[in-house]
C-alpha cells in the first residue's frame, strides 16, 4: 500500500502544480491518460514484458558477505539496480513514462538530466520506442559526465548543453520546462525523479515502485522476514521512493533517506534540501527547497552530480513531517570512503550517488546485533564516476 | 477609491483608446534606475507598468528577460526593496497604475498575507505570478483581494474554455493574453490564431484583454491591438536598457511612444468585440 496523494496531487501540503499556464492542459491530459493506463492489464504486460525482458528485471538482492563481515554487525542486502541496462534504476521510470507517451501519441521527448543516468536512461527508451530524443544538460555537469554524453549522442539523442545559472541539474530542469511550454502540442517531458508537478511526482514513483515490491519479496524468500532498515541515498528521491513506497506500511521497518552533505552541512556547499531547506516552490512543487530568506534558490554541491539537486519529491517532505523516514546526510569525503570500501569487499563499484546510502550503512551495521537486516538501495553503478574520483585522487587515466 | 488599473481602462474606454504595457525587470540596471524608468515611461504615454520581479529560477522566461534578472539579482535586488521602490515611485506623486509580476516562491516566503498588505502601502495595483495556475492561485487571491489588489491571471493558447471560465471567475484588472505558446521573447510573427483566442477570452469575461508574449515591433503591436484592449512588451524594452545602460531612460522613453503611437492608429475599432 503506498500512499496517495489528493486529487490536486497534495501529499500532505506537499505536492501541486506550480506551472506556467500553458503547460496546464497538458498536464489534465497527461493525468488522464496516466490514471486510465496504470491498471490497464495490457499496458501492465507491456510494461512488464520490457521491464523483464530488456531491462533485465527481477533485479538480484545480494547479501553483501564482505561489506557484513568487514563492519561486523547486521547483515547487509544491496538491491542491484545497478545490474540493470543503462546501470542504474532510472531505466524503470523513462520505459514507464516512454511507453506512455508513445500511447498518448507523441512523437518528440525532452529530458533534464544531473549525472546523465536519466538522460541516458531516456535516450534508451526513445531509441527502443522510435522516437525523437531531445536532454538538458547542465554545461558542468556535461564537464563531470563526459562519459554519458557521448553514450546519448551514441543513442540518437541530442545533448543541449544548459549555461544558465549554476549550470547543473536545475538549470537544465529550468531549460526543459522552458521547452515544454514551447512545444507543448508535440513533446513529452520525461521528468527523471518524483519531482515536478503532479502527476509526476505520483507517476514516476509508481514507475520505480518495481523495486520495492522485487526487494520485499526477495527479502522473505532469503530470510523468511522483512529487514529492519531500509536506506537509499535521496536527491530528487526516485530511487528512494522506488525501494520505500513498499515498505512504509510495514510500522516495524525503519526507514532512513540520505542526502549529500556535500563539504560539510554547515558550509554552504551541500545539497541537503531536507535537513537544511524550507518548503517552497520549485519546478512545479510545494517541497523542501534549500533557498535564501527572499525565496531565491541557492547554489548547492555534492560530489555526485545526481544528488546535486535544490529541491526534492514532495512525497519525502512529506515523510519528513509525519516522522515515517529519518533523512541523514553524508559528506563528499564518507561517500568516497564507502565507494572504496564496497569496491574492495564485495567486488561492486557503486555510483557515488549510491555511496552516500551505503556510507551511512557504515555507520549504522556496526551498532546493530548479527541478526539484524539492512536493505539498502544499491541505485546505479560507478563506472559514470570513475573519472571523477580519479580527478579528485590526482590520478591521471 | 477604485483601483488605477480599473479607472485607466475605463478612461482608455470613454475616449476610445487602446493601453500600452511596457515591462521592466526591477533593479536592472539598478533600483534608482527604476524609478526614473518609470517616471519617463509614465510620461511617455504608458497606460500601465509592469515590474518584474527578479527570481533565480525563470522558468517562463527568454533569454532578454533571463539576463535582466541575472543582473538585478547580482545587485541584491530582492522583493522587498521592489516594495520600497514602488513606494518612493507614488512619493514622487506619479499615479500611473503599477502590476508586479513575480514568481511564486518570492511572495511566498514573503509571507502571503504581509506581501498583500505591503504591496497596498506601498501603491501596488495588479499581481502577475506567470507559475500559479488557478489551481493553485486561492490562497494569494484571497489575501489580495482583502486589499483590493488585481490578480491577473495569464491565459495560453492552450487553455480550454472550461479552464477559461475557471479563470474568468478569480480574474481582476484585465487578463493577460499570452499571444504564444512558449516563453517571454521577441518574436517575427505572431501566431494568427491570435484573434480566435481573445475572442473566447471574450465570451468567458467582460475585463479588458492585454495580449503580451513576443511583441517586438510598434507594427506588430498595431495589428495587435486590433484584437485587444492593450499590448505588452517586455523583453523588447528591456534589450533597450542592456544595451543602452548609460542612456537608458531617454531611449526607453522614446520606445514607449513609438509604440504608443502606432497603437493609437488602431482606436477607430476599439471595443469593436463588445
Amino acid at each position: 500500500m503506498t500512499v496517495v496523494p489528493n486529487e490536486r496531487g497534495y501529499f500532505g501540503d506537499y505536492g501541486g502544480q506550480f506551472v506556467p499556464e500553458t503547460v496546464l492542459p497538458a498536464l489534465e491530459e497527461l493525468i488522464e491518460s496516466y490514471y486510465k493506463l496504470k491498471d490497464n492489464e495490457q499496458f501492465k504486460e507491456e510494461l512488464n514484458y520490457y521491464l523483464k525482458k530488456y531491462v533485465g528485471r527481477p533485479s538480484p538482492l545480494y547479501f553483501a558477505q564482505g561489506l557484513t563481515k568487514h563492519l561486523g554487525g547486521a547483515k547487509i542486502y544491496l538491491k542491484r539496480e545497478d545490474l540493470n541496462h543503462t546501470g542504474a534504476h532510472k531505466i524503470n521510470n523513462t520505459i514507464g513514462q516512454i511507453l506512455l507517451a508513445k500511447k498518448m501519441g507523441k512523437k518528440r521527448v525532452i529530458a533534464e538530466t544531473g549525472a546523465g543516468q536519466h538522460g541516458v536512461a531516456t535516450a534508451t527508451a526513445t531509441a527502443l520506442f522510435g522516437m525523437e530524443c531531445v536532454v538538458y544538460m547542465g554545461e558542468e555537469d556535461i564537464r563531470r559526465q563526459a562519459l554519458n554524453v557521448f553514450r546519448m549522442k551514441l543513442l540518437g539523442a541530442k545533448v543541449v548543453s544548459v549555461k544558465t545559472g549554476s549550470r547543473t541539474l536545475k538549470d537544465a530542469m529550468n531549460e526543459a520546462i522552458r521547452d515544454w511550454v514551447t512545444n507543448i502540442k508535440t513533446t513529452y517531458y520525461c521528468i527523471g525523479s518524483v519531482v515536478g508537478p503532479h502527476p509526476y511526482p505520483q507517476m514516476v514513483r509508481d514507475f520505480q515502485s518495481v523495486i520495492g515490491r522485487e526487494a520485499k519479496e526477495q527479502i522473505l524468500e532469503d530470510e523468511g522476514r522483512l529487514p529492519d532498515y531500509v536506506v537509499a541515498c535521496v536527491g530528487g528521491g526516485s530511487n528512494a521512493m522506488g525501494i520505500f513506497s513498499e515498505f512504509l506500511q510495514h510500522e516495524d521497518v525503519k526507514i532512513i533517506g540520505v542526502e549529500a552533505a556535500g563539504r560539510g552541512i554547515d558550509t554552504n556547499e551541500h545539497a541537503a534540501t531536507l535537513n537544511k531547506g524550507k518548503p517552497g516552490v520549485l519546478h512545479g512543487s510545494y517541497s523542501y527547497v534549500l533557498q535564501d530568506e527572499n525565496g531565491q534558490v541557492l547554489p548547492v554541491h555534492s560530489i555526485s552530480a545526481g544528488l546535486d539537486y535544490p529541491g526534492v519529491g514532495p512525497e519525502h517532505s512529506y515523510l519528513k513531517d509525519v516522522g515515517r523516514v529519518t533523512y541523514k546526510c553524508i559528506t563528499d569525503k564518507e561517500a568516497l570512503d564507502a565507494f572504496h570500501l564496497l569496491c574492495r569487499t564485495d567486488g561492486i563499484i557503486p555510483a557515488l550517488e549510491s555511496s552516500h546510502a551505503l556510507a551511512e550503512v557504515i555507520k549504522l551495521a556496526p551498532t546493530l546485533s548479527k541478526d539484524k537486516i539492512i536493505l539498502v538501495n544499491l541505485s546505479g553503478r560507478g563506472d559514470k564516476d570513475v573519472n571523477t574520483v580519479a580527478e579528485i585522487e590526482g590520478v591521471k587515466l | 477609491m477604485t483601483n488605477r488599473i480599473d479607472e485607466r481602462f475605463n478612461k482608455l474606454k470613454s475616449e476610445g483608446k487602446k493601453g500600452f504595457i511596457p515591462f521592466i525587470t526591477a533593479g536592472d540596471p539598478d533600483l534608482n534606475a527604476t524609478v526614473e524608468l518609470v517616471n519617463a515611461m509614465a510620461n511617455a504615454g504608458a497606460d500601465i507598468i509592469e515590474l518584474g520581479v527578479p527570481y533565480s529560477e525563470p522558468v517562463a522566461d527568454g533569454p532578454v528577460i533571463q539576463a535582466a534578472t541575472q543582473r538585478a539579482l547580482e545587485k541584491g535586488v530582492t522583493l522587498r526593496k521592489i516594495i520600497n521602490t514602488v513606494k518612493q515611485i507614488r512619493e514622487n506623486g506619479t499615479s500611473v497604475p503599477i502590476v508586479l509580476m513575480s514568481y511564486y516562491n518570492p511572495i511566498l516566503q514573503y509571507g502571503l498575507e504581509k506581501f498583500a498588505q505591503d504591496a497596498k502601502d506601498a501603491g501596488v495595483d495588479g499581481i502577475i505570478v506567470p507559475d500559479l495556475p488557478i489551481e493553485e492561485s486561492k490562497p494569494l487571491f484571497d489575501e489580495l483581494k482583502l486589499k483590493d489588489i488585481h490578480l491577473i491571471p495569464l491565459v495560453a493558447p492552450t487553455t480550454t474554455d472550461a479552464r477559461l471560465r475557471k479563470i474568468a471567475a478569480r480574474a481582476g484588472g484585465f487578463i493577460y493574453c499570452v499571444s504564444v505558446t512558449g516563453v517571454t521573447g521577441e518574436r517575427e510573427k505572431i501566431d494568427e490564431e491570435l484573434s480566435e483566442l481573445t475572442a473566447r477570452i471574450r465570451s468567458a469575461s467582460k475585463l479588458p484583454v492585454a495580449v503580451g508574449f513576443g511583441v517586438s515591433k510598434p507594427e506588430q503591436a498595431f495589428h495587435i491591438a486590433k484584437h485587444c484592449d492593450a499590448v505588452i512588451v517586455g523583453s523588447a524594452i528591456v534589450k533597450i536598457i542592456e544595451q543602452n545602460p548609460e542612456t537608458a531612460v531617454g531611449k526607453v522613453a522614446e520606445a514607449v511612444k513609438a509604440f504608443k503611437t502606432a497603437i493609437g492608429k488602431t482606436c477607430n475599432c476599439f471595443f469593436e468585440n463588445y
